[in-house]
């Protein structure tokens, strides 16, 4: 336990370190370190690593690939947010064309297109660059789910099982979790095929999407307030 | 990339007008320039804003900086810098910080009318390193007019961005010049320009006056950021207020989008503020916050604020005809009007644009926004013309390697920002086909939409996918925010339009008039009748 107050320390101190003090190459190390604090804790911090990529660039004889690619790897798993392109726009062109990191561009680019068949046949060919990061599965099953979820009411099997690349009876074990868990509803479709009915939400069902057009900010209203009286 | 637009950025201040005969010459060769020599308007005019300055007459003080050392220069200076610091500086009880904020002018002048040599840039920063710790010491009481503080900051970011420049062209510099560089390593060293821009907001505590006024308990806004009644000086607060536009510029200059947006968080774009009282600081605002957001693919945002900005500049820009930012106010409306383009054919939109701004808008770029929408070559290489013209001019933060071989590189962040940019237009290919087919339908069957699109079934899967995924920007919060004026979702293989039709503000327009004609009756009883 003591061990993970010291991190938990080290971590406040960074986030500090960031928000108060940020154009220092002293604390350069300290982002470094906080990466792989990141990564090996499943946890992510955009504004540090932005911070270090910085400084990278302020010091480009500093700059760690491996570092990077973590930063990058980290950045992937936080679609659909634009993090990866964030990043991108602070990493020198050379730098970029770094095997490992040009990789992560293509990846990325299959992720950003949908196309998450190409994606996961990709990303098996490169197990070694992405295992360095638990989670990393997951993270981009969940971003599969959230473009679906904002595409379909009513899902066929087969897509779902592309886009999270499971398939057979662990992908009827991850549809019984989301039945249980997630609100989803499996139903027949009309060629015999299985169909997974997603939750509503505003984007998949737009009628239900709130229509903020004419609606007034309640300041504005109060503005009439003493005319009313 | 070839582009119509010339990015290089020459070494002369393009803000300003040049006049005609004015050559290349480096300040001080000039025939005739006696740095010593002060002309008696000079003198009167030293003199006169020194003791303005001590009686902290505001009014006075603006009516001679922003009008007489116009006319000044434009009389007396259109080839040569005013009068040397120390030449001035015994008319003036050799007052230190005036002699600072003197040479701060100086040296804008000669930024704008000549072109600085090396070694002026180094001293132009040393003048700043002075004057911005004499502030942040808060040993300084004048009061001084906004306009003047926000030419301050923009100013120096603006010298950052030229110096910058500067020494990443180093295949035509002479020795002299690159000593000059090797010895001068710590001028305009990132680090410094934005450790200056951070200090200046934490000292002057800023953001917690920006907080308190929300809640009522400071005047901050209401009195422009001046101090009428107490007479505390407002140099240190003003500073910090205007120093947070100077770091999103910076970070915009360095490609950071998301930590410049941050940076500017604690001013409230959607209210009047005192960033929009002094024109400049109003553009340079929302000119980098839509640059940002639309780099963050925040269209509709983006859309929103340079429709706002470019309707005031339409309405306004006569107002500020004989003012010496009138070029800059009309370049940055330009730049303005090519993003907007941009934005409105990466994400069409139906009734974000007032018809007055859109009208100047098709005007100019009808034609470039029907080719952007082909995607096809010639569109990228519109986006590339567009993009260049509008983008800010991006900096290597990095000290210069002053080892042969010696080469330009001042380019090379731009074309990566450019590089990115039209790597995302590229991706976004395909969706303005999909658009203008969901338009044609109310419902359509994967199979069929596909046949018409050229691909198969599961390639039509992944562009609808790709659709919504584009179509839905996130926000600094998390929230997903739906950006397209055409959406959809699919029921097993079944594709169900859903155009979001412009609605008529009812509420908002009864509420205007409502307000008017409150205001209206109010001026009828104040009428008296003899």
């Amino acid at each position: 336990m003591g061990r993970d107050q010291q991190q938990q320390q080290a971590a406040y101190t960074v986030e500090q370190l960031v928000a108060v003090n940020p154009y220092n190459p002293d604390i350069l190390t300290d982002l470094e370190n906080y990466v792989n604090e990141q990564v090996s804790s499943q946890t992510y911090s955009l504004d540090a690593n932005l911070c270090l990529l910085r400084l990278y660039q302020f010091e480009p004889g500093r700059i760690s690939i491996p570092i990077v690619v973590r930063i990058l790897i980290k950045a992937l798993m936080a679609m659909p947010a634009p993090d990866f392109s964030l990043c991108l726009f602070l990493i020198p062109e050379q730098v970029q064309m770094e095997e490992q990191i040009k990789t992560l561009i293509v990846l990325s680019h299959y992720l950003e297109t949908a196309r998450f068949r190409q994606f996961w046949e990709e990303a098996a060919k490169n197990r070694s660059t992405l295992e360095v990061v638990p989670g990393f599965e997951q993270a981009i099953q969940a971003y599969a789910i959230h473009v679906l979820s904002l595409t379909y009411q009513k899902v066929p099997r087969p897509v779902i099982a592309e886009a999270i690349n499971i398939e057979g009876l662990s992908l009827d074990k991850f549809l019984e979790y989301h039945v249980a868990n997630s609100g989803w509803v499996l139903e027949k479709g009309h060629s015999c095929s299985q169909l997974m009915v997603l939750p509503r939400n505003e984007f998949n069902h737009p009628e239900l999407k709130k229509n903020t057009v004419d609606g007034m900010p309640f300041e504005h209203v109060t503005r009439i307030f003493p005319i009313l009286s | 990339m070839a582009s119509s637009y010339d990015y290089d950025d020459a070494s002369l201040d393009s803000r300003y007008p040049r006049p005609p005969s004015a050559g290349q010459g480096s300040a001080g060769t000039d025939q005739g320039y006696d740095p010593n020599f002060v002309p008696d308007s000079v003198k009167t005019f030293v003199v006169h804003l020194y003791r303005h300055i001590r009686e902290k007459n505001v009014y006075e003080i603006h009516q001679m900086y922003d009008g007489s050392f116009q006319r000044l220069s434009d009389r007396m200076f259109r080839e040569c810098p005013w009068p040397s610091v120390e030449a001035i500086a015994p008319y003036v009880d050799n007052d230190h910080v005036f002699c600072l904020l003197y040479r701060e002018m100086w040296f804008r002048h000669l930024y704008a009318r000549l072109s600085p040599t090396g070694r002026q840039r180094v001293e132009s920063w040393d003048n700043y390193c002075s004057l911005f710790s004499v502030v942040l010491h808060g040993v300084v009481n004048m009061q001084l007019p906004n306009q003047w503080l926000w030419d301050m900051v923009d100013e120096f970011v603006y010298q950052f961005q030229s110096y910058c420049q500067y020494r990443a062209k180093l295949k035509n510099k002479t020795e002299e010049e690159l000593q000059l560089l090797r010895q001068y390593d710590q001028a305009w060293n990132v680090y410094g320009v934005l450790n200056y821009l951070q200090a200046l907001v934490e000292k002057s505590a800023i953001t917690d006056v920006l907080e308190r006024e929300k809640e009522g308990l400071e005047q901050f806004t209401a009195t422009d950021g001046y101090d009428y009644e107490g007479g505390t000086s407002n140099v240190l607060k003003m500073l910090g207020y205007y120093s947070m536009i100077g770091l999103l510029r910076v970070h915009c200059l360095l490609g950071d989008y998301h930590t410049g947006l941050k940076c500017l968080a604690p001013i409230d774009i959607s209210q009047q503020g005192v960033y929009n009282v002094v024109i400049g600081s109003h553009i340079s605002t929302i000119y980098h916050y839509g640059f940002a957001n639309l780099m963050l693919r925040r269209y509709v945002e983006a859309i929103r604020e340079f429709n706002k900005i470019l309707l005031y500049i339409l309405k306004y820009k006569q107002y500020h005809q004989k003012s010496p930012q009138y070029d800059q106010i009309l370049k940055k409306n330009e730049q303005m009007y090519a993003l907007l383009a941009i934005c409105l054919s990466l994400c069409p939109q139906n009734n974000l644009v007032e018809e007055n701004v859109n009208s100047q808008l098709r005007d100019k770029y009808n034609e470039k926004m029907t080719k952007m929408l082909r995607y096809d070559d010639e569109a990228y290489a519109v986006y590339d013309e567009l993009f260049t013209y509008a983008c800010p001019k991006f900096i290597t933060p990095s000290a210069p390697v002053l080892e042969e071989p010696l080469t330009n590189y001042n380019q090379d962040a731009y074309r990566l920002q450019l590089k990115l940019f039209l790597y995302e237009v590229k991706q976004q290919q395909l969706l303005s086909g999909v658009r203008s087919f969901l338009k044609l339908y109310s419902t359509i069957s994967i199979g069929k939409l596909a046949a018409y699109m050229e691909v198969d079934e599961s390639t039509l899967r992944t562009i609808l996918m790709t659709y919504k995924h584009k179509m839905h920007a996130i926000d600094g919060d998390g929230k997903i925010i739906p950006n397209a004026d055409v959406d959809f979702y699919i029921s097993e293989d079944i594709v169900h339009v859903v155009e979001s039709k412009p609605t008529k503000r009812y509420g908002d327009y009864f509420l205007r008039q409502i307000l008017k004609f409150e205001e209206m009756i109010g001026e009828l009883d104040r009428i008296k009748l003899d």
